[in-house]
């Protein structure tokens, strides 16, 4: 006599069959998951590739990519000055809502500008150093900083932090007009600000 | 008529293009005059997309004709010499011919009348100079593309060279209905612009040489067969079809196979240059004299004697136009470089550079205002037209959209602003505007994309960076915290440990078996 006589014999593959479909449905909904997952960083991307990534915070949000996480969860969309009226239109297309009016209560839009230390006043304190987003910032302690002006977002984040208020904020337009000049005797004449 | 050279047919015609009504038969009458000396000259330093030269002249300095003003430093800017004698009076930034372009570096040369000029070194022999002192005698000579680029001639020999020249085309097309300086200067200085040529092709080391003209360039095609009765040099007869005379289109229309979207001429083993570059380089190379003057077209039904002008580069316009008899009309506008892809003057003080090959004065009969702009109804003219075989209607609406990734897309950087498009709109739409526009806003949102990727990869370290010094300062501070909960140091303790230290070693050695040195001490 090999089966069982109580009859159990005939549950086996039930159990056998139960348990697969457990396990498919496992499957399934991981599956589901990991899909929700991939879509969902795909749509951080795609708002993330909108955003003008200044880095400023002016949002609440340590920089552009946690804010596009958090308006892919739902975040209202009119929370970036320095992206303006342009990157509402274009959020509102992408996430398919009605296009806003800025969020003043973030901050007013702006003309790009980027800062610039007034070297003479710079203490070499450091403190600007970590607080940019970029590290668009170079300089050691007790020595001069200056700002590399190809790589400044223009966030202000570096003014707050300045002890001795060395920092202004140039319009884009002005800064990058001031070039080398051509004087007389080819000699490197200072740079002139505007 | 002597007997036709060598002559090259054309391999394959150029998609589009129109057939406009010349208008230079007036202008041809007439001799290139020499221009007297204007009061003062404002040189523009740069030219085109370049980057201005060295100055290396002060203010008060007196110059003389011929002598360097601006010496070029990079690769993309052109040296500046004095047309004639005079006093350097001011060095800065001076409005110029382009339309809605900032002020740009100049020197302005107050006129002293003398004209004394520098003595030159001609070489008798120039057609046996090595190709290297042929290109340094160019640069020098601060030639710049005069067909309307500005691009640095000893530049594009040098890019070519580097490719291997096989072929290279003497540009005389001059496909606009106004421009006929080069159809000028190729009648009264053929031969010269022949011997430019043969200096240009030289200088490349190119193996085949042809000169491109117009069917119809009545003038200038006798003189020219004469010149090139004794040379290699090929001529090739177009189709008088705008635009003819389009570098991408000429080198379709010469070598049978259109230039990819991107790609330059010397990609191709082409190189080129405008019929006034060649005649420049026979000056420089064979006269030893400097770019410092050009011919221009000045024309327009407003002037009572339109002609072509010897002009020396630097001339304000307003010099120019006097001496053609103006009539001051009510809505009068000025025109640089041709009717068809010319831009308007913002005043008539500007001073003309070496790629100014034309001036107009608009006249409401020939050029009537526009029509207000009306919707595209998509006919599909345009696209007709385009020698760029791009599709303009759809290109409009892009710009308009501000879609500017779309308008990459579509191919708007290979729109060489021609006009034929706006030309046959029935909307009247000035779609080469839009495009241009549409360019520089393409440009802008290309930049500050690309400011924005950087921005982001700088971010995401930066964070990184402050994440790692975070952990590190916590492992530290841990570390110190270690060192702090330990017990307090006691001499007593500390003598018990040394102690115990040494009966483990003595005891290690014992069981090895090896004798310390104290043992061996005792035994002496």
């Amino acid at each position: 006599m090999i089966a069982p006589s109580d009859g159990s014999w005939i549950e086996a593959p039930l159990v056998l069959l139960m348990l697969a479909a457990i396990g498919l449905m496992a499957w399934r909904l991981w599956q589901f998951l990991r899909r929700q997952r991939t879509a969902q960083g795909a749509l951080i991307d795609r708002i993330n590739s909108l955003l003008p990534q200044t880095q400023c915070g002016q949002c609440g949000h340590a920089g552009c990519r946690p804010y596009a996480r958090a308006m892919a969860w739902g975040e209202a969309i009119n929370k970036c000055p320095p992206g303006g009226a342009t990157t509402i239109m274009q959020l509102a297309a992408l996430l398919n809502e009605a296009p806003q009016h800025l969020d003043p209560a973030h901050g007013q839009e702006q003309e790009a500008s980027v800062a610039r230390i007034r070297e003479a006043d710079c203490i070499g304190c450091t403190k600007c150093l970590p607080v940019c987003p970029v590290d668009a910032i170079i300089g050691g302690p007790k020595l001069m900083h200056t700002v590399i002006d190809r790589e400044c977002s223009g966030c202000d984040l570096c003014l707050a932090a300045c002890p001795v208020d060395c920092i202004d904020m140039l319009p884009l337009t002005a800064a990058t007009a001031a070039k080398w000049q051509p004087t007389a005797g080819g000699r490197d004449s200072e740079i002139v600000v505007s | 008529m002597s007997e036709l050279p060598k002559t090259r047919h054309s391999a394959a015609s150029f998609h589009g293009g129109i057939y406009l009504p010349p208008r230079k038969g007036k202008v041809l009458r007439h001799r290139i005059m020499p221009q007297p000396l204007p009061p003062s000259l404002t040189i523009p330093l740069q030219q085109g997309q370049g980057t201005p030269p060295t100055v290396v002249v002060e203010v008060g300095t007196r110059v003389l004709k011929y002598q360097l003003l601006a010496q070029a430093t990079e690769e993309n800017s052109v040296c500046a010499h004095a047309p004639t004698s005079g006093v350097v009076a001011a060095i800065g930034d001076c409005p110029v011919a382009e339309h809605g372009h900032p002020p740009r570096p100049c020197i302005q040369l107050r006129v002293d009348h003398q004209d004394e000029a520098l003595e030159l070194t001609a070489n008798s022999d120039y057609l046996n100079l090595d190709d290297h002192e042929m290109r340094r005698l160019i640069e020098s000579a601060g030639i710049c593309g005069m067909g309307g680029a500005g691009f640095p001639s000893a530049q594009k020999l040098k890019a070519g060279l580097a490719q291997g020249v096989s072929l290279l085309i003497i540009n005389a097309a001059e496909c606009d209905p106004y421009i006929c300086a080069d159809e000028a200067l190729l009648r009264e200085h053929a031969r010269e612009v022949v011997q430019g040529a043969e200096i240009l092709r030289r200088a490349s080391r190119a193996t085949d040489c042809v000169i491109a003209i117009e069917k119809n360039k009545s003038a200038a095609l006798q003189p020219l067969c004469e010149a090139l009765s004794s040379s290699d040099i090929e001529l090739a007869l177009l189709e008088p079809r705008y635009p003819s005379g389009g570098e991408r289109q000429l080198i379709q229309a010469l070598n049978g196979r259109e230039l990819a979207r991107g790609s330059y001429p010397h990609d191709q083993g082409v190189l080129v240059f405008n019929v006034a570059t060649a005649h420049a380089s026979y000056k420089a190379v064979a006269l030893g004299i400097p770019c410092v003057s050009r011919v221009c077209t000045l024309t327009g039904a407003p002037l009572i004697t339109p002609k072509n002008f010897d002009v020396l580069i630097g001339t304000p316009v307003s010099f120019l136009l006097n001496l053609c008899g103006l009539e001051p009309l009510p809505t009068q506008e000025f025109i640089v470089g041709g009717a068809m892809m010319g831009r308007l003057l913002s005043d008539t003080s500007v001073a003309l550079d070496k790629t100014s090959n034309c001036l107009i004065a608009t006249s409401d009969e020939e050029f009537a205002l526009p029509d207000s702009e009306l919707p595209c109804i998509r006919c599909g003219r345009c696209a007709e037209v385009c020698p760029a075989k791009l599709q303009p209607q759809q290109l409009y609406g892009a710009v308009r959209a501000e879609r500017m990734d779309l308008t990459s897309e579509f191919g708007l950087d290979a729109c060489i602003e021609c006009g034929a498009c706006a030309y046959v709109c029935p909307s009247s739409i000035p779609l080469v505007q839009y495009f241009r526009a549409g360019k520089s806003a393409s440009r802008s949102w290309q930049r500050q994309r690309n400011s924005a990727q950087r921005w982001q990869v700088r971010f995401t370290s930066h964070r990184r960076r402050l994440q790692l010094q975070r952990r590190a300062r916590a492992a530290n501070k841990a570390a110190k915290q270690r060192v702090d909960s330990a017990p307090p140091f006691s001499r007593a303790q500390a003598r018990e440990e040394i102690a115990a230290a040494v009966a483990r070693v003595k005891a290690r050695r014992e069981q090895l078996g090896v004798s310390t040195d104290d043992d061996a001490e005792e035994r002496s």
